[in-house]
């Protein structure tokens, strides 16, 4: 490489952002029944628990493929 | 404070310059021998534990002839698709290019982009599509190929490839702030590369 920045770098992205976009198209682009196994290795699911005054509040979940 | 100072300026200038390549490097020893002594001492009926690294062979040295064959592996966060598979030549798509690789090549690290990786054994050749990685290839003839994403050629959907080319192609224009023209110049790349993988 010539030292240039990559375009995406320039914009702010991480390596790991970068590939991750690049291995999700990939992903997207794959006949059927691959495309839906790939797809849900991928899912993650985040359990959240707050604590308040030291005592935890309910758990909320968050999966990686619904909107926040 | 700077009692080590004039040892350290003593040292030869050119010891960074001489330090090895870490491909170079010989094999650690599996445990550390003095806690393995230190363990006989407290528990000699218990064998020491072992660690990741106790399982890990050690790496074969250089060979000082040419090998025929070159070792591989290609390693996926899910699965190991090659796992020291011995082939005749592997063609790695860096970012600086297609990159073919033969036995007793030259020791280096290449950068992947998206685009086709071909294991060429015999007559045979197995392609795969890899989305991003890296490619290690140490001077014993051993490749160490690591992607995020690789599928077969034939998963590959060529509708769903058109779609996603004329998609991104589209948003690359709309795209307003430089993370989505980024994002859309991602697509855009991966999609073509996905159809030159697909038409040959």
């Amino acid at each position: 490489m010539s030292g240039a920045v990559p375009f995406w770098r320039a914009a702010g992205m991480t390596y790991i952002t970068y590939s991750n976009i690049c291995a999700n198209m990939v992903r997207n682009a794959l006949k059927e029944p691959f495309k839906s196994e790939a797809l849900s290795r991928e899912k993650v699911h985040f359990s959240f628990t707050k604590y308040l005054n030291g005592k935890p509040e309910k758990p909320s979940i968050r999966s990686s493929d619904a909107p926040q | 404070m700077f009692r080590r100072a004039t040892t350290l300026l003593r040292r030869p200038l050119n010891a960074a310059a001489s330090r090895r390549f870490s491909t170079d490097l010989a094999a650690e020893p599996a445990a550390d021998t003095s806690f393995v002594e230190a363990w006989k001492k407290a528990s000699p009926n218990i064998d020491p534990p072992k660690t990741p690294l106790s399982y890990l062979k050690p790496r074969p040295p250089t060979p000082s002839t040419l090998p025929t064959k070159l070792t591989v592996n290609f390693v996926l966060p899910y699965s190991s698709e090659l796992s020291s598979k011995e082939v005749d030549m592997v063609i790695v798509p860096a970012t600086t290019g297609q990159m073919g690789v033969l036995p007793g090549h030259v020791a280096t690290i290449a950068e992947l982009k998206p685009g086709v990786l071909s294991v060429h054994e015999g007559n045979d050749v197995t392609k795969y599509f890899v989305s991003s990685g890296f490619a290690f290839i140490h001077a014993n003839s051993v490749a160490d190929v690591i992607a995020v994403e690789a599928v077969p050629l034939d998963r590959i959907d060529a509708n769903l490839v058109q779609k996603g080319l004329q998609d991104f192609t589209q948003k690359l224009n709309s795209a307003t702030t430089d993370l989505e023209k980024a994002e859309a110049q991602i697509g855009v790349d991966v999609h073509s590369a996905l159809n030159s993988a697909l038409t040959g």
